[in-house]
């Protein structure tokens, strides 16, 4: 969750693309996709923390464990994520689970926070927006 | 200690020099963090020559306090204090935000800041490690534009430190405007764009030092607690409670602006010449309608949300931005002064926020001046050709911003309407006390008592007159001592440190203790916690607030009472004529007196000082009082 401009707050989760790029670009095949949830697996003895995945994401949302050796990727919580569970039991619903439809260029999401904002604001603040860019 | 990150950070401005300091199991069991630990490290630091301390002066301490429950239970919150530029007492003064989280995560549990720098900085807090640097390129600048641009560089900077990382979230900054960096009396110190911990005044402290920000950025995970599982669950618990009541998350407190007025009659309206109106352009209908384009705003972990964003998106007041107004800031930079439509309400709490001018203080003093201005006390000559009218946005903003960069009257103004008014009194040779709405040096909360609707008189009469916090309307004296509004409860929440919006629900309030064991291991219970850990905060607040000093001392006698005009008959409305009985506030003073263990006079009984291992602070009093 990223909030470069305050009442622009932007959600900066793993999308599941397609074509997933991150476990396509992992060199030491430490990634991988979960047949039940189709999330990205990430297998911690596996990882050297490159970031390898990092730069293939175009979006770079996955990010390194601050301390420990690996790349941190959502995961879906193994099919019941937590964090629409509570948004949902907060009645804000701005997340929800969705199947995965072939038909939707869900890779379309994967930006930047930066990127995302820079139109965020302007939609929310109008030509206000611009100052805060 | 489970809840504590383990190590606060002392910097010393003047030399330049930090360092890590600790506190023993015994000191944060008895005062907690935030409000508590705060006051008990002022008075030891301070305390035998308090009334000699500068607030705004070298000496005074800027306090940035967490507390064991920050970042656990739902709504974090960072306390700020020092002796009050106002009070000149001790407030424990809250602001939600990240940062409190951030600096968890760093490692510290707060900041302990001394002397003053020699030239404007700023403090950046990272894991474990934290750097002065120089301000010179934010200094003078606004909110919006300060927080842009220490977002921007720190964000760079940790990508710089750590690029293998991948994107890094934003650090979490407090920070001043040009009211605090100017030394005013009635500034915030500000998080985000519109969070503000307002009252005690400790924005001119903080720019008094020379500090203009602090930013935080931790890595880490929050410290241990006792019982993880239980933490969780009551996150749940209180989180579900909050989920349930529909009050705050509609309206936030902005339905407020039309209700205290129209039905509970306790509104200031012109300088709390009336506190009654019926102005249906000021409905939280036309504020939701016109103005709100983000429905739900809130901080870390916080399951209400009450607030809001607004901007006009059309007409001369187009983009300006606030959160809601909450209900303090449109009564105060709304009704208080005959503002009656969301737009010019939202483009005057915009400004004041990015002056840095705290809502309840500034729009008081700009109300005193309004009313004096209206009664020809100041001309226009005096006022530097503004002429505040009631109602004339554009002629409070301009005084707002002279306020804040303490030009011409301001400079008089920016001394809170208390000590203006004694200053101009003295030019005039007139006393203006009666047009002063405060309470010992600070501004009252926009909730009045006399009509007796609103839940300020609720615990009886002596709700400001005797909060050692003065006019703080969220932390008012209340009988029962053990009612959520109590003063006492509210030192829990203020020391905890979490939000109290959070945990208003008598539902919510009976899991406290529950969640202090579980975070803690400590079992506080009410008991201790109204009998005996309170009180001796309550009372080392209270002594701190009676020593006072430099330029004033509070008398009991004279002083813990409401101000003037709360005497006065309420003109209109279905409660006009009504007024606070004075006998019978006075019997729930000495009722109050007697509650929490003050003689008549209004001093803290020797027994009580000695019962609860305060004996200096008694010796002291004797001397002194």
């Amino acid at each position: 969750m990223f909030m470069l401009v305050p009442g622009a707050e932007v959600p900066h989760f793993c999308s599941q693309c397609h074509d997933y790029p991150c476990v396509e670009s992992c060199p030491v095949e430490a990634l991988s996709v979960s047949k039940e949830t189709e999330a990205v697996l990430v297998d911690k003895e596996k990882c050297t923390a490159c970031g390898d995945c990092i730069d293939a994401c175009p979006g770079r949302i996955p990010h390194m464990h601050p301390t420990e050796n690996y790349a941190l990727i959502c995961d879906l919580c193994d099919g019941e994520p937590q964090c629409v569970k509570e948004c949902s039991a907060g009645k804000w619903n701005a997340l929800w689970v969705a199947d995965k439809s072939e038909s939707h260029s869900y890779k379309l999401y994967a930006k930047r926070p930066d990127e995302v904002t820079r139109d965020l604001v302007i939609n929310l603040y109008g030509e206000k927006g611009k100052e805060m860019i | 200690m489970r809840g504590y990150a383990g190590k606060f950070l002392e910097v010393d401005l003047t030399k330049e020099k930090m360092k890590d300091i600790e506190f023993g199991e015994d000191i944060l069991r008895q005062y907690i963090g935030g409000r508590g630990l705060a006051t008990k490290i002022l008075w030891d630091r301070l305390g035998d020559h308090w009334e000699k301390v500068d607030p705004l002066g070298p000496e005074n301490i800027l306090l940035l306090l967490t507390g064991p429950l920050t970042g656990f239970f739902p709504g974090a919150k960072l306390c700020v204090s020092g002796k009050s530029p106002q009070s000149n007492g001790i407030v424990g003064s809250t602001v939600a935000g990240e940062f409190p989280v951030e600096l968890k995560c760093a490692g510290y549990d707060g900041l302990i800041v001394t002397g003053r720098a020699p030239n404007p900085v700023y403090i950046f807090v990272t894991d474990h490690k934290a750097e002065i640097r120089d301000a010179s390129h934010i200094w003078g600048k606004g909110a919006k534009e300060t927080l842009k641009i220490l977002t921007e560089e720190g964000r760079r900077e940790l990508a710089e430190r750590n690029p293998e990382y991948g994107e890094w979230r934003e650090p979490a900054v407090v920070y001043v405007g040009p009211a605090g960096e100017n030394g005013t009396r009635v500034s915030a110190v500000t998080a985000k764009w519109t969070h503000g911990a307002g009252y005690g005044g400790y924005g001119g402290v903080m720019g008094s030092k020379n500090l203009k920000a602090v930013i935080a950025k931790g890595t880490g995970p929050l410290p241990e607690v006792e019982d993880i599982e239980k933490v969780s669950t009551l996150i749940d618990e209180i989180s579900r409670i909050c989920y349930g009541s529909d009050d705050f998350r509609r309206w936030g407190t902005g339905a407020a602006g039309y209700d205290v007025g129209s039905r509970l009659s306790s509104e200031p309206v012109r300088n709390w010449q009336d506190e009654w109106h019926d102005e249906k352009s000021f409905g939280v209908d036309k504020f939701e309608e016109k103005v709100w384009i983000k429905r739900y705003w809130g901080d870390f972990g916080c399951p209400t949300t009450c607030l809001k964003i607004a901007m006009p998106r059309a007409g001369p007041f187009k983009g300006a931005i606030t959160d809601n107004p909450d209900y303090e800031n449109q009564a105060y930079v709304g009704t208080n002064l005959g503002v009656f439509t969301p737009e010019e309400n939202v483009y005057l709490m915009a400004l004041l926020d990015d002056l840095g001018l705290c809502g309840i203080q500034g729009g008081n003093v700009l109300g005193f001046a309004g009313e004096l201005y209206q009664r020809g006390i100041l001309t226009k000559e005096d006022l530097n050709g503004i002429e505040p009218k009631w109602g004339d946005t554009e002629a409070f903003a301009s005084l707002a911003r002279m306020v804040a960069r303490r030009e011409g009257i301001g400079d008089v103004l920016a001394e809170g309407t208390y000590r203006a008014a004694l200053k101009i009194g003295e030019l005039k040779n007139m006393d203006l006390l009666p047009y002063a709405v405060v309470e010992k040096g600070m501004a009252i909360g926009a909730h009045g008592i006399r009509s007796e609707k609103d839940y300020t008189t609720e615990g009886g009469l002596m709700s400001y007159a005797c909060s050692v916090q003065a006019g703080d309307h969220t932390s008012i004296a209340y009988l029962p001592l053990t009612h959520g509004n109590s003063e006492l409860n509210i030192i829990l929440h203020d020391s905890g440190v979490y939000c109290w919006f959070n945990i208003m629900e008598d539902e919510a309030l009976a899991l406290i203790w529950d969640f202090f064991e579980a975070v803690t291991g400590w079992r506080i219970g009410p008991e201790e916690w109204y009998n005996t850990t309170a009180r001796r905060i309550l009372h080392l607040q209270r002594a701190a607030l009676l020593l006072g000093g430099p330029d004033h001392r509070w008398d009991p006698k004279v002083h813990d009472d409401n101000p003037p005009r709360f005497y006065e008959p309420l003109p209109s409305g279905p409660y006009s004529g009504k007024t606070t009985d004075r006998a019978k506030f006075e019997k729930y003073r000495s009722e109050y007196y007697e509650a929490v263990g003050w003689d008549e006079q209004g001093i803290p009984k020797s027994e009580e000082l000695r019962r609860l291992g305060l004996d200096g602070v008694d010796r002291k009093l004797r001397s002194i009082i």
